[in-house]
């Protein structure tokens, strides 16, 4: 029964070791916003960050993952205001919608180190997350229009935005 | 299908139970047709009485909290066509769009689209189908409450403005918002049809909403998680289901199955061979486990043995090879468009081209996984799916089942990508006979293997084109003959087939659209032949664009090469072509029109460009003849010696009529134009030994961020009737690429996708 904590809470499931992480989030826990793109962490869709990295959750085990940090779109801010996801609504990037949150979560994991990326930078972090919408240009101005907000933000001496 | 017919009622028909006419019958069965049966107003007090929400029609309730729900029939999977609803709504409306929410409709008949009489979301059909009756619906709502005020207020409803959810009396200064007649229960007006329809609509000028990009209502909930698919349905005691699908993609039964490893999986519950009397699936077997992950253990520990059946030895090679033969055939296939007299123009012509265009095997992997929930509740199955044709889908899952469709409630859920392939409806059978065997309702995910190799493809597609030309270079002859898997005739409902033009049968229109363009050609031939190897081989689907995909590929390729023959700048040949004459009045005009504005924003021929780049041009008048957005491109490369293709630029111009929501045109545009590049240069599927070879994003290979290149659109609004955006821009791509690196190294490709073999190939015979 390995722990976890997700989203700074701590929760014991009934899995088996090797059970990839992805299910125990979606179907176990029952947060769904964490997608199953493919299984083989050739999509991105399942994307989340174990300490601060962002991750497949289907090529991580659940015992991997056990008392490490883990969070998920649910978790990445408390009220879904996240620099990104409001560039997102900004720029209305999602079409179907059902890769972003794994786009939101490895663009986030770019920004908390590179405040500044380059397009160059945007795009070889972000090449590994397939959209079949093709909502890219979109999803490089959100990126680009976020990080911007948390340079300002910075810059304001407000509360750097985590 | 060029003219709209709706789907007729069978109802009283003999049920024939072999299979897919079965269910075509039972599918049409008992629907409600057209706007007749729409209800302008259902009863508005039996509806105050039992919520004390206001509902002037089927497509929206008002609260007595001012807020307005839209039910969206159409399947939303990323168009935010169920936000395009609300906005047409509430245009005539005059409700304030921070008040409008939507919900997704369930099967019920009541729902059906308006002009094609059934539920189903396709053909970028949407916006125009439905204009015309959610903007009757909204403004039958906004008389409702405005006379409901007048009487309220004492003053005659003509002194009455309707803004913002609020009626206001500007003379005496009184006011009522929406949740204020609503509350009161004065809102009761009811309309007939007849009254409907004569309702004075909003002329362009007066719009407020319409031609505005408001905020998608969607979107919110696709930034944090909370958007609902078909994927995260959760039910009470709920179980999980894998399938596990045979190595052959259609035609396999299973010989046995041993589930012995499977006991030792924790959880498994049992391995359910399915019997699937609708044939949409063949030699399908469920694991069935208490979770998702268990059921994926179970299912990789069965032992399953198979008869591969008949199309175990089939690979994409021998179903070209079966098509070029179909098409050397004189008696093949039926005529789609058959003007003039193109053996005797044949006879005149100075100069006589040939040339054959074939497009590989496609698969949509939209990236939710195809899925499906079932539950059965007493008498009454419920589908849990996102599903772009529920009405069909839920007569498969009544077959499924073994009943009457009128015992299947489909529950719509977002749709994490459609592209078509939500149009079938495999994943209700596993979901339902697992739920069935197991007596529990059942979540069935398919793996990305199960949904790759299982697609319902884009078939192989073989053309042949022969063109003739005069002795000044004219186009006066052109036979075009398409070979390929009928979609539409597997779902096997004849109204969806058109008539041959010699009524000599029913053709897949679906897999010839676009061939009737609106070029002027005096002797025009177009033969629709059906690849019935393919047909059984790989049963195919509706990919977005669906035959403009392929049928302008061959045209506007060979349109180019005629001009290249004839000595004349390929933009222009075209314009000289729409000429607007007989039944292409208006049609030409306005695609030369696009085709002149997507040059001059590319600065066609006014820009010298570096050795080995060029641009190419095309125009196509996607989807269908009779519900055209005229759209053109530009395509800017460059090409390396050694054959590398770059893309440098798309440019793309289209005429969309009437836009509702102008940054959603440019998002669908750009999105689609970006799938006909990646379907030009970087997908392909191939068969083999029966079977898909490509099962992940490993070997089936969507375009990437790092593949994008600069796109540039711009949107024609001129007022005509708004027509379809969703998938047009997908069909140009490919053959203004071609075009272009024919222009950059003298390279004609036929074939998609372009590789680089196939340029340096063509660089070196050119």
């Amino acid at each position: 029964m390995p722990n976890l904590n997700i989203n700074g809470r701590n929760m014991s499931v009934e899995a088996a070791n090797d059970t990839p992480l992805l299910w125990v989030i979606r179907e176990q826990l029952q947060m769904t916003g964490t997608k199953f793109g493919c299984g083989a962490g050739l999509c991105g869709a399942c994307t989340v960050h174990v300490n601060g990295e962002a991750v497949r959750s289907c090529q991580t085990s659940v015992s991997d993952a056990a008392g490490k940090k883990i969070t998920t779109i649910e978790g990445l801010s408390v009220k879904g205001d996240h620099p990104l996801q409001k560039a997102w609504i900004a720029e209305q990037v999602p079409q179907c919608g059902y890769c972003q949150s794994g786009q939101i979560m490895q663009a986030a994991s770019l920004l908390a180190k590179n405040s500044n990326p380059t397009k160059d930078e945007v795009v070889a972090h972000m090449d590994g997350n397939l959209c079949r919408c093709m909502t890219y240009s979109r999803i490089q101005k959100a990126i680009m229009r976020a990080a911007a907000d948390m340079r300002t933000a910075s810059n304001a001496g407000d509360r750097r935005p985590t | 299908m060029n003219t709209h017919v709706k789907i007729t009622q069978t109802a009283g028909e003999p049920a024939d139970l072999s299979r897919r006419s079965f269910l075509v019958g039972t599918a049409a069965a008992g629907l409600a047709l057209g706007y007749s049966a729409v209800p302008g107003l259902l009863g508005a007090d039996q509806a105050l009485a039992a919520t004390g929400n206001f509902d002037p029609s089927v497509w929206y309730s008002i609260a007595p909290d001012g807020l307005v729900t839209v039910t969206c029939g159409k399947a939303d999977m990323g168009q935010h066509i169920a936000s395009t609803m609300a906005q047409i709504i509430a245009e005539e409306l005059g409700a304030s769009w921070k008040d409008m929410r939507v919900q997704l409709a369930s099967n019920d008949p009541k729902f059906n689209d308006p002009v094609l009489g059934a539920q189903i979301t396709g053909g970028s059909w949407s916006t125009m189908m439905n204009y015309d009756a959610m903007s009757r619906a909204g403004a039958a709502g906004r008389l409702a409450l405005t006379e409901a005020a007048a009487t309220a207020m004492g003053v005659p409803a003509s002194e009455l403005v309707v803004r913002e959810s609020t009626v206001t009396h500007p003379k005496s200064k009184k006011s009522m918002t929406f949740a204020d007649i609503v509350k009161s229960g004065k809102a009761t007006k009811t309309f007939t049809p007849d009254e409907l329809k004569a309702i004075k609509l909003k002329t362009p000028d007066q719009y407020t909403m319409i031609g505005v990009s408001v905020p998608q209502l969607d979107i919110p909930s696709k930034t944090n998680g909370t958007a609902k698919y078909g994927i995260d349905v959760m039910l009470p005691g709920m179980v999980y289901g894998k399938v596990v699908t045979p190595p052959v993609r259609y035609g396999a039964t299973v010989k046995s199955v041993d589930d012995s490893e499977a006991k030792k999986v924790p959880g498994f519950i049992k391995a359910v061979t399915l019997d699937d009397k609708t044939a949409t699936t063949t030699g399908w077997v469920v694991a069935v486990a208490n979770t998702y992950a268990n059921a994926r253990k179970a299912a990789d520990a069965l032992k399953i043995t198979y008869n591969d059946g008949p199309n175990a030895k089939l690979s994409s090679e021998s179903l070209l090879t079966e098509a070029k033969r179909l098409q050397k055939l004189d008696d093949s296939g039926l005529f789609f468009v058959k003007d003039g007299d193109t053996a005797a123009a044949f006879g005149t012509a100075a100069k006589v081209f040939e040339a054959e265009y074939t497009t590989n095997i496609n698969i949509h992997a939209p990236l939710e996984p195809m899925n499906a929930t079932a539950q059965l509740q007493g008498d009454i199955w419920h589908l849990y799916s996102g599903n772009q044709f529920a009405t069909r889908s839920g007569a498969i899952a009544a077959g499924a089942a073994g009943v009457d469709p009128k015992f299947v409630v489909m529950h719509q859920m977002w749709l994490g990508g459609g592209f078509g392939r939500r149009l079938d409806a495999d994943m209700m059978v596993p979901a339902v006979q697992a739920a069935k065997a197991v007596g529990k309702p059942v979540k069935v995910i398919y793996s990305r293997e199960n949904d790759m190799t299982m697609d319902f493809s884009r078939p192989l597609t073989f053309q042949k084109v022969k063109a003739g030309l005069d002795g000044d270079g004219k186009l006066i002859a052109l036979n075009h003959d398409v070979v390929s898997a009928w979609p539409t005739k597997r779902w096997g409902i004849p109204d969806f087939l058109t008539p041959s033009v010699d009524k000599k049968g029913g053709l897949d229109g679906f897999t010839v659209n676009g061939a009737d363009f609106f070029y002027t050609v005096p002797n025009h031939n177009v033969r629709a032949i059906l690849n019935e190897m393919a047909h059984n081989a790989t049963p195919s689907g509706q990919l977005r664009s669906v035959a403009p995909g392929w049928t302008f590929w061959a045209v506007e390729s060979m349109v180019d090469e005629l001009a290249h023959a004839a000595g004349k700048d390929p933009a222009q040949y075209r314009i000289d072509m729409l000429d607007g004459k007989g039944a292409n009045a208006g049609g030409a005009q306005r695609l030369r029109n696009t085709l002149l504005a997507a040059m001059g924003m590319a600065g066609y021929g006014s820009r010298q460009l570096p050795k080995g780049e060029g641009m190419g041009v095309a125009c196509v008048s996607s989807q269908e003849r009779a519900t055209a957005s005229w759209t053109a491109c530009v395509a800017h490369v460059a090409v390396t010696p050694s054959g590398e293709v770059k893309v440098k630029k798309l440019t793309v111009a289209t005429d969309v009529g009437t836009q509702v929501h102008p940054d959603n045109i440019r998002a669908q545009v750009e999105g689609a134009a970006l799938w006909g590049l990646s379907l030009a240069l970087y997908e392909k599927a191939t068969l083999k030994d029966g079977g898909i070879e490509q099962t992940n994003f490993d070997t089936y290979t969507p375009l990437r961020m790092s593949q994008v290149p600069e796109v540039a659109i711009s949107v024609i609004a001129n007022g005509e009737k708004a027509t379809g955006v969703g998938e047009p821009a997908v069909t140009v791509i490919a053959p203004a690429l071609a075009n272009a690196i024919f222009n950059a190294s003298g390279a004609r490709v036929r074939s998609l996708p372009i590789t680089a073999e196939a340029v340096k190939a063509g660089m070196s015979k050119a």
